[in-house]
């Protein structure tokens, strides 16, 4: 395999609090190929939205200490100074957020948005990059971009403005596009929509994506490998189709249990995961932070469990044996009182 | 009293706790075009029966929130009706349905927005109780004691204030207190919507199991198609404010009749090693304006099936030969009267 676009090295992100230190990420390493998608699950807290952030150095709290090394194209971004990362964010490294109305400053029109960030990048007069705006939200299935290019962002629906933001994002055609969240504001009809055009686009352009999410079923439609993170570790990573087919650790167990059937099986109660998320700022951290909430803790999961891969590709942080995985996940994610 | 719109072939023999009859809900908005109107919830009929959960689905601004709303009369209805075990309050008086408010309660979306951030746990449970005089004040005091442990807190909660709960656990605290004028009815609002899928999962298995302890009947309003089927034994799926398909649970959802249920259940992301191979229907489109609703059938801009006479004549809820109702002229199940002419032969 080729070198990878993006090598994040061990990422470790603290913030210093009143009360300590306090691990938002802790440790991780991954690598995203050119023209791979990952996906990047995790519930709230779990880490998943620092980790890319402080990926692009846009995380300018003075109580935060970003470690490790985060290659791209060869280069360690962490390293660079704020000159030069200007270069790469929006050309090299576009982002796409949750919330499209926060993204886009109400008083500009669509057009404005995405013909200043291609000026930002390239020399080209205003007529020409606003020539390129109507190119890119006609690509992004806006209807009658022509027009629509000089609405502002109030007079697009909540869908139709996260378009907007991805034409913004893609003006640049960069080689990775970090989407944080960037469908769960919307309705599933939308979502859908959303989904269909990032997945046209990236066959299109040929970018890569990391989708950050909370959803695995957003996950299984998209991505071709699977991160798993919990309490800024990861507790799980591997092939989509793997992680899916046989997933290794009980967090990843509990995350696919918690989810109602979809296959029309109706049952009593879900297999949802006991207790609360792990508080990060607990500093009781060397140990299987899931430990706290998983049904198979036991004295193992201390020290902290090695992420180590069984199947070659396919990693995880559990301490169970392997071989008695499949039946042990049997176990946990069977939900109780099928009713029909 | 009649019992309209409801199919002839229901077996269900349990009492109708709640019933809407045609519930019109217009909002008069001024806009630079002048006056308009949000046509936000436009002729739903509907019976719930004691015990069972009906499960209300559609994307925002479908009006389902606004029916939820109007069905507990937390805003008065246009016109049309609704019943709760026989009494009609929609006419009734602030006075005697302030007595009914007892018999339901609601639960909504974001419980941080709907607890008093100043009132600890324990009197925020209490205070539904007082406000009805429901005892002496050990006995609220005792009762609420008991409804946050049936929440799931133990008794070093009581004096917490609501900031220092999460959101599930603030979700459950909303159900505790919606519990404590012991209701027969809760109307619940997207109440895991705003909640992390582990937290969902919580919340939905506090409310099975609530059901079966204390025989409730629940109305549960959510987008989420999956989540619906999985609490609701029959499911009404709203569009632009008013119900296209009505059903037992497992019918609408393992063979939709309207093709706005297909296209809902379509989108939903199914956790599957092979979803890519998976055909779906994805909608064009937004959701069309409740000012300005289309013609004939208000799904006809974005539907794939629509035909000339969609454009032009309103489809009409109707019975299917499983008990269902769908508004559609070209349903996906045949009907009673007919069989569909687009579909695999009738049974």
């Amino acid at each position: 395999m080729s070198e990878p676009l993006l090598d994040v090295r061990n990422l470790r992100v603290s913030f210093r609090t009143r009360g300590g230190t306090v691990d938002a990420v802790d440790g991780i390493s991954f690598s995203v190929g050119a023209g791979e998608v990952v996906g990047l699950v995790g519930e709230s807290g779990s880490g998943k939205s620092v980790s890319m952030l402080s990926v692009l150095g846009l995380i300018d709290n003075p109580n935060c200490v970003v470690e490790g090394e985060v290659l791209f194209k060869g280069q360690d971004l962490l390293t660079l100074d704020d000159k030069a990362l200007r270069r790469i964010r929006g050309q090299e490294i576009a982002m796409i957020f949750q919330d499209p109305m926060t993204a886009l400053t109400p008083v500009y029109t669509a057009g404005w948005h995405i013909s200043e960030q291609i000026r930002a990048h390239e020399k080209v007069t205003k007529k020409a990059a606003l020539d390129r705006a109507v190119q890119l939200l006609d690509a992004v299935g806006i209807p009658n971009a022509k027009e629509r290019v000089n609405s502002y962002p109030h007079q697009f629906s909540g869908g139709m403005r996260q378009r907007v933001v991805i034409a913004m994002a893609l003006s640049c055609n960069p080689s990775l596009l970090i989407a944080d969240e960037p469908t769960t504001a919307l309705d599933v009809t939308i979502q859908a929509q959303i989904l269909e055009l990032l997945r046209d686009l990236q066959t299109e352009f040929g970018s890569s994506i990391v989708l950050i999410t909370h959803d695995m079923g957003v996950v299984s439609q998209m991505s071709d490998r699977v991160l798993v993170m919990y309490g800024g570790r990861l507790a799980e990573a591997g092939p989509r189709r793997e992680v899916m087919r046989d997933p290794l650790h009980p967090y990843t167990w509990g995350l696919m249990g918690s989810i109602p059937p979809t296959d029309g099986t109706r049952v009593e109660r879900l297999a949802a995961i006991p207790g609360l998320p792990i508080n990060p700022s607990d500093p009781d951290r060397d140990r299987c932070l899931f430990s706290t909430r998983c049904s198979f803790a036991s004295d193992a999961c201390r020290p902290q469990p090695d992420l180590v891969a069984h199947v070659p590709g396919h990693l995880d942080a559990c301490v169970l044996p392997y071989d008695q995985r499949p039946a042990l996940r049997l176990e946990a994610t069977t939900p109780t009182g099928v009713r029909r | 009293m009649t019992a309209p719109a409801e199919p002839a072939t229901t077996t269900d023999t349990r009492p109708v706790l709640l019933e809407a009859r045609s519930v019109v809900k217009h909002f008069p908005i001024r806009t630079s075009q002048g006056k308009q109107v949000v046509q936000a919830v436009d002729g739903v009929s509907l019976q719930v029966r004691q015990g069972e959960t009906l499960g209300l689905v559609g994307e925002s601004g479908c009006g389902k929130s606004t029916l939820g709303r109007c069905l507990v009369r937390l805003i008065d209805v246009t016109s049309g009706q609704v019943f709760f075990d026989g009494l009609d309050i929609t006419t009734m008086s602030r006075r005697a349905l302030r007595s009914q408010r007892t018999g339901f309660q609601m639960i909504f979306q974001d419980p941080y927005a709907s607890l008093n951030p100043r009132r600890r746990a324990l009197a925020t449970v209490e205070e539904p109780m007082r406000t009805h005089g429901m005892g002496t004040d050990q006995e609220i005091h005792d009762r609420a004691m008991h409804l946050l442990e049936v929440v799931g807190f133990d008794a070093s909660f009581a004096d917490r204030y609501p900031h220092e709960f999460s959101g599930g656990q603030r979700q459950r605290l909303g159900i505790a207190r919606a519990l404590a004028v012991q209701p027969r009815l809760l109307i619940a609002d997207e109440p895991v919507s705003a909640l992390d899928v582990s937290i969902q999962a919580q919340v939905l298995n506090l409310l099975a199991d609530l059901q079966r302890d204390q025989r409730l009947t629940y109305v549960f309003i959510a987008h989420d198609l999956a989540v619906v089927h999985h609490i609701a034994d029959r499911i009404g799926v709203m569009y632009l404010g008013e119900l296209v398909e009505l059903g037992d649970s497992s019918p609408v959802y393992t063979a939709p009749a309207h093709p706005y249920t297909e296209a809902l259940l379509s989108a939903i992301p199914v956790i599957d090693a092979d979803a890519e191979k998976r055909d779906r229907i994805v909608l064009v489109g937004d959701l069309p304006s409740p000012i300005d609703k289309p013609t004939g059938c208000a799904f006809h801009p974005r539907c794939q099936y629509a035909q000339d006479i969609c454009r032009r004549e309103k489809p009409v809820l109707q019975p299917l030969v499983d008990g269902r109702q769908v508004a559609c002229h070209f349903p996906l199940v045949p009907t009673a009267a007919a069989p569909a002419p687009r579909t695999t032969p009738a049974v």
